[in-house]
């Protein structure tokens, strides 16, 4: 146990005990008392800044199972330090934040924060892992938490809705990335990412590297909402904005990217690598801004933009794994594309948190967040207005904020991708910056969009009645404090090149011997990335200004198409096609489940009696003679049998069925078993006066009701069963393995157990047990037939009147 | 023998089973029955027919049948009456409380 493990595991602790604060103080909102858990934690991480800085790493193991390789191993290095910092200091903003937002009169804030807590901690122990099964048992427990916090407000269809979809996508990527940590580990022996990473340069020519290295890509992919599996993130906007600022923005969301930068180690540096993700990542990020500039909902305008975002990091990571295949001089140019993800990957978090906290404000105060009823607001809301305006001129790139430096960054890794000549990637170079230049227009017009349309024209009185007011204060601290970093990192973006970001790109490349972070400038020159961001700009500002006249194009893309759509019709159809399935053969009959069991004893039996040759001898065999009275016998036998399914009325039926009692009697005496005989006959007697006692009470024998299809069908059947039990009975007697152990029971019936009756002193002495029970089968069996007899429902009446009362 | 006897318990197991996959409760109970019959033959069969005298034990006799599937099927034989005594008591109350005796209307309710 370490501090690090202590930190782990604070969040939980305080998940426990946070209903007990609830109903201990009333008066006071629970948020405070969760307040000081983030703030501990980020007090800690910052503490050990200065250590990490210059490249060493925290490990502390503790035991779990350790035979099977799994241990609770925390490790802190650079890139963990990242996003540690990142979950507890934005959850520290955001728990400030929801003390403001939600009432703690009108909600059940203690779940909320049990909840918001337990995510924080499985937060922390997916980035600080190192064994890959623990590091999943914190990823599911991400989902879960997620799920529950989506469906805060379980009342609403919506929530619940969003809530399970978010549920079944991402629990389908974390099986995945399961399945394929543990190829990884068939691999590699080991479940340490430490170890694992040692040796990851052989790894890329075991048959299972591509499996192993796609299914870890879609549990990263569905995590981090990428194509086409984004469409769980607008759903989860109808959870409480708070928690869509902390996990739909600023962590959960970067769980994906955060395993794509940690096994870029293991898997990059191989071409598929390389294509997956930097294209995943280039189509998200145009779809996602593309698909933004549609939705009126403001949260779900972030919703896509994040998306977009995403995937421009995700982009970023793939372009720069390619410094794993050069691994030479030119390295630089790709460890720049990490060091931009790694800037944009804060900067990130620090405007789209502001900005869904702004938009938190906005759906506060006015009580909508669609932009066709707002507008105007920038005269009440001032101060929330220059939030949201830095907020989204550094989303869209624009100076002075720290968006304008990454994204600058961003069109410089995509320019020198260009330059590339391995992985065929000349063919496509155009396609990079091209692709990344409209989708940046696209997130030009959103961003325009979300600030215009809330904050500028005129106020809609009688969509919004009374103008609002200014937001509290302390519903303005958490991003006014975000829109201050932003502006401080877009100034001296140096404080963090190496104190983070280096150390976190030394994570992420920790095979490379040269790993440096290049000194962030403000003003780089007036070069083409320049160029590129002022035709962002300019034809930004066109689209914005004529967006009613192109607005069009998306009725025909995508139109109706949509992969919600696809995912309701996937969910649904598999519904029904189980559904239907099940219908086709749970008939409700009796009859065909039957068949179903005869068949299947048919065709397993048969085929394993046939791999056996059923009439061949083995041993030393000598079969009993057939005398006259035997084969007399069989012949009745089998005539009565033979007449059962005939019989037209129940008494011949009744009458049939003892005769073939009876001959069995007659068979137990010719074979010499005087008891059986006995019983046999004692016990037909009865059972047929039982047939006819309650012969009156019977309704007559119908005649056979099946078509004349099913009769052949059943005869085919029966006969088939009777065939098998035929052919394993000559096998049975063709063959004879050992002794009997009937011996025994002979020489010491009369010696041990000083009876005479050998199978009566087997019924009673040495395998007393059976009798015993048999005893109680038949006590059983005559409790069961009293009560059947005795005990009475009430009628059907009685119960309805019952119902009623 | 034992040829002609596993014949037989074919033909009681055919029967059987045709029987049980009738639509009549009476059919199914009397076709369980067959069936019945047909194990305690084939139970007796596969311990080899006629090796001895009864297992009844005498000092001067040598060979005996074997007595444990005797056992067997005596214990088979009773459980055998406690479940048929109640399968016929259920299906008469059966019978009695849903007036019919089809397999093919007895079936699980739709919304189930």
């Amino acid at each position: 146990m370490s501090m690090l493990h202590g930190v782990i595991l604070l969040p939980f602790a305080a998940a426990a005990i946070v209903p007990l604060f609830y109903k201990l103080f009333k008066k006071v909102h629970t948020g405070w008392f969760v307040l000081p858990v983030p703030l501990l934690a980020f007090l800690y991480f910052i503490a050990e800044l200065p250590s990490i800085s210059k490249g060493e790493a925290i490990q502390a193991t503790v035991e779990w199972i350790p035979s099977l390789g799994v241990d609770i191993t925390a490790y802190l290095d650079g890139l963990g330090l990242l996003f540690a910092l990142l979950i507890t200091g934005i959850g520290a903003l955001v728990v400030l934040y929801s003390i403001y937002y939600l009432s703690k009169e009108k909600e059940a804030i203690h779940r909320f924060y049990m909840y918001l807590l337990l995510f924080m901690g499985a937060m922390l122990g997916v980035v600080l892992s190192d064994n890959l099964i623990v590091l999943y048992g914190f990823w599911e427990l991400t989902s879960l938490s997620s799920f529950l916090l989506i469906a805060f407000w379980y009342n609403r269809d919506h929530s619940r809705y969003g809530a399970l979809k978010s549920m079944l996508i991402t629990v389908f990527g974390g099986f995945a990335m399961l399945t394929g940590f543990i190829l990884l580990h068939t691999m590699t022996g080991t479940f340490s990412l430490r170890e694992i990473i040692d040796q990851a340069g052989l790894l890329s020519s075991h048959e299972l590297f591509a499996p192993a290295m796609i299914l870890v890509l879609l549990g990263a992919f569905t995590k981090s909402a990428q194509f086409p599996f984004h469409i769980w993130l607008p759903d989860a906007m109808e959870a409480p904005t708070p928690v869509s600022a902390y996990l739909h923005s600023a962590t959960m969301v970067k769980a994906g990217l955060y395993i794509v930068a940690r096994f870029g180690v293991v898997f990059g540096g191989d071409a598929l690598w390389f294509w997956i993700v930097s294209l995943t990542g280039l189509v998200t990020m145009l779809w996602g801004s593309y698909t933004a500039v549609r939705n009126t909902d403001l949260k779900a305008i972030l919703a896509y933009s994040t998306i977009s975002q995403l995937g421009l990091i995700m982009s970023l990571l793939g372009l720069g794994s390619a410094s794993f295949y050069t691994g030479g001089a030119d390295t630089a140019i790709y460890t720049a594309a990490i060091m931009t993800a790694v800037f944009h990957l804060i900067n990130h978090a620090t405007f789209k948190g502001a900005l869904f906290m702004v938009v938190g404000i906005v759906d506060h105060e006015t009580g909508t967040r669609d932009i066709r009823k707002l507008g105007g607001l920038m005269a009440f809301m001032p101060v929330t207005f220059t939030f949201a305006l830095i907020g989204t001129l550094s989303m869209a790139g624009l100076p002075p904020f720290n968006g304008f430096l990454s994204k600058e960054m961003f069109f410089t890794a995509l320019l020198e991708v260009s330059t590339m000549d391995f992985f065929n990637v000349q063919s496509w170079a155009l396609l990079f910056p091209v692709v990344a230049w409209i989708a940046s227009v696209f997130t030009f017009v959103y961003c325009l969009i979300i600030l215009f349309r809330t904050f500028t024209g005129p106020f809609p009185k009688e969509e919004l009645g009374e103008p609002p007011h200014e937001a509290s204060l302390g519903l303005l601290i958490p991003p006014g404090i975000l829109a201050a970093l932003v502006i401080v990192f877009g100034l001296f973006p140096n404080l963090l090149t190496y104190t983070l970001i280096e150390p976190a790109m030394k994570a992420i490349l920790p095979t490379l011997d040269i790993v440096e972070a290049k000194k962030i400038s403000f003003w780089h020159g007036f070069n083409t990335e320049l160029k590129m961001t002022l035709g962002v700009i300019a034809l930004g500002v066109v689209l914005f200004l004529t967006k009613r006249y192109w607005m069009r194009i998306y009725g025909y893309l995508p139109g109706n198409l949509s992969f919600s759509k696809i995912y309701d019709f996937l969910l649904k159809g598999s519904q029904r096609f189980s559904r239907a399935i099940t219908d086709t053969y749970m008939t409700g009959s009796l009859r065909h489940y039957m068949i179903y069991i005869f068949a299947f004893l048919v065709l397993v039996g048969g085929y394993f009696l046939l791999r056996i040759n059923p009439f061949e001898r083995h041993g030393n065999i000598v079969f009993a003679e057939i005398t006259v009275y035997e084969a007399i016998l069989t012949g009745v036998l089998i005539l009565a049998a033979a007449a059962v399914p005939f019989a037209k009325s129940r008494m011949a039926a009744i009458v049939l069925v003892g005769t073939v009692g009876y001959m069995v009697t007659l068979f137990f005496i010719v074979f010499r078993a005087p008891d059986l005989a006995l019983t046999q006959m004692i016990v037909e007697t009865v059972s047929v006066a039982l047939f006819l006692l309650c012969f009156y009470h019977l309704p007559k024998l119908q005649r056979e009701r099946s078509s004349s299809r099913m009769r052949i069908f059943k005869i085919i059947l029966s006969g088939s069963v009777g065939l098998l039990v035929t052919m394993i009975a000559l096998a049975v007697s063709n063959h004879q393995l050992f002794d009997s152990i009937s011996d025994y029971f002979v020489e010491e019936s009369y010696r041990s157990a000083g009876g005479k009756n050998i199978v009566n002193v087997i019924l009673v002495d040495f395998r007393g047990f059976d009798t015993f029970l048999e005893i109680m089968v038949l006590a059983a069996a005559s409790l069961a037939i009293y009560s059947l007899i005795k005990v009475r429902h009430r009628t059907e009446q009685g119960e309805q009147e019952e119902g009623r009362s | 023998m034992e040829i002609l006897m596993s014949v037989t318990t074919g033909i009681l197991f055919m029967i059987g089973t045709y029987m049980v996959l009738s639509r009549d409760l009476l059919r199914i109970i009397l076709g369980t029955s067959m069936l019945t019959h047909g194990v305690h033959l084939l139970l007796l069969t596969m311990s080899r027919l006629k090796t001895g005298v009864a297992p009844i034990w005498s000092e001067d006799i040598g060979a005996y049948v074997d007595p444990l599937p005797q056992a067997l099927i005596l214990t088979s034989i009773v459980i055998n009456f406690g479940v048929t005594a109640f399968f016929f008591v259920l299906a008469y109350r059966a019978y009695k409380e849903l007036r019919t005796d089809d397999m093919e209307q007895l079936r699980g309710r739709d919304d189930e």
